[in-house]
């Protein structure tokens, strides 16, 4: 039994993270979220951190890696509820994870994820005219 | 005051039982919660050494509260190893220098989330990492 449920709401998959993540875990989540964006054609992912109180070098590649793995399928990643002193030493280990999305809490990530169909949609279509 | 308090570290669970000690004797100890944090996951990033090169997997970490000086209420805590211990140790503490499937950032992350951080570490004598906090 996965220990990160995995929920989705319209076009986007909510992964909700345990207070004490074990290393497994976190890979299997990487597994099941791109089984999941290939058999439902979703384009948004959202990482609700809030519970989780330690985020170390593995956990924070593992992050980067599922939005790296998850633009590849075609949806973008949002990172929300990262609690402060999470982010102040992801910030001091040197894990400023670049590229990866980011938002206070779920409804707020759900929106930002609006944004981020939206301007990709006026992107594709000035690329196609 | 802390007395010694010993935690195996074997595995998986041994890194998860190693962060929760540790963030509970830095609570317990005063710490605030952005120190509890940077004190938990330095000892994830040594703990997960531990569980990655040592021989087995296996090691132990220690910890206890050090006596109040004028740095106020500290926290020592050793992670400790009998594993094939660290070649060059001054290269493992640069960023971005790995000899596993890291990121090479676990030893040079982890002392800069603590005030001080010692390793000591020769080839086949295994390796003991002492990391050390303090709160006023």
């Amino acid at each position: 039994m996965a220990r990160i449920p995995i929920v989705r709401i319209r076009n986007t998959l909510v992964a909700t993270f345990q207070k004490d993540l074990y290393d497994r875990d976190a890979l299997d989540l990487q597994s099941s979220l791109n089984d999941l964006l290939e058999r439902t054609g979703c384009d948004g992912v959202l990482l609700d951190m809030s519970m989780v109180e330690t985020v170390d070098s593995f956990l924070g590649r593992m992050i980067n890696d599922v939005a790296q793995g998850a633009r590849l399928l075609g949806a973008h990643t949002v990172v929300v509820g990262l609690q402060p002193a999470v982010a102040i030493t992801l910030v001091e280990l040197g894990l400023e994870l670049p590229g990866v999305h980011t938002a206070l809490d779920v409804e707020r990530g759900l929106v930002r994820l609006q944004r981020i169909r939206a301007a990709g949609a006026r992107q594709g279509s000035g690329r196609a005219r | 005051m802390l007395d010694e308090l010993r935690v195996a570290i074997q595995g998986e669970d041994g890194i998860v039982a190693a962060r929760q000690a540790a963030r509970e004797a830095a609570r317990g100890l005063g710490f605030g919660p952005v120190d509890q944090t940077r004190i938990t996951t330095a000892v994830s990033e040594l703990a997960r050494n531990v569980v990655r090169y040592a021989t087995g997997g296996k090691g132990e970490m220690r910890l206890w509260s050090l006596p109040v000086s004028e740095r106020g209420v500290g926290l020592e805590i050793l992670v400790a190893d009998d594993g094939p211990g660290i070649e060059d140790v001054k290269a493992a503490m640069q960023d971005g220098v790995t000899s596993g499937m890291g990121l090479g950032m676990g030893l040079p992350g982890a002392q800069r989330l603590v005030d001080e951080l010692e390793i000591d570490s020769a080839p086949g004598r295994g390796t003991v990492v002492t990391i050390r906090k303090w709160h006023r």
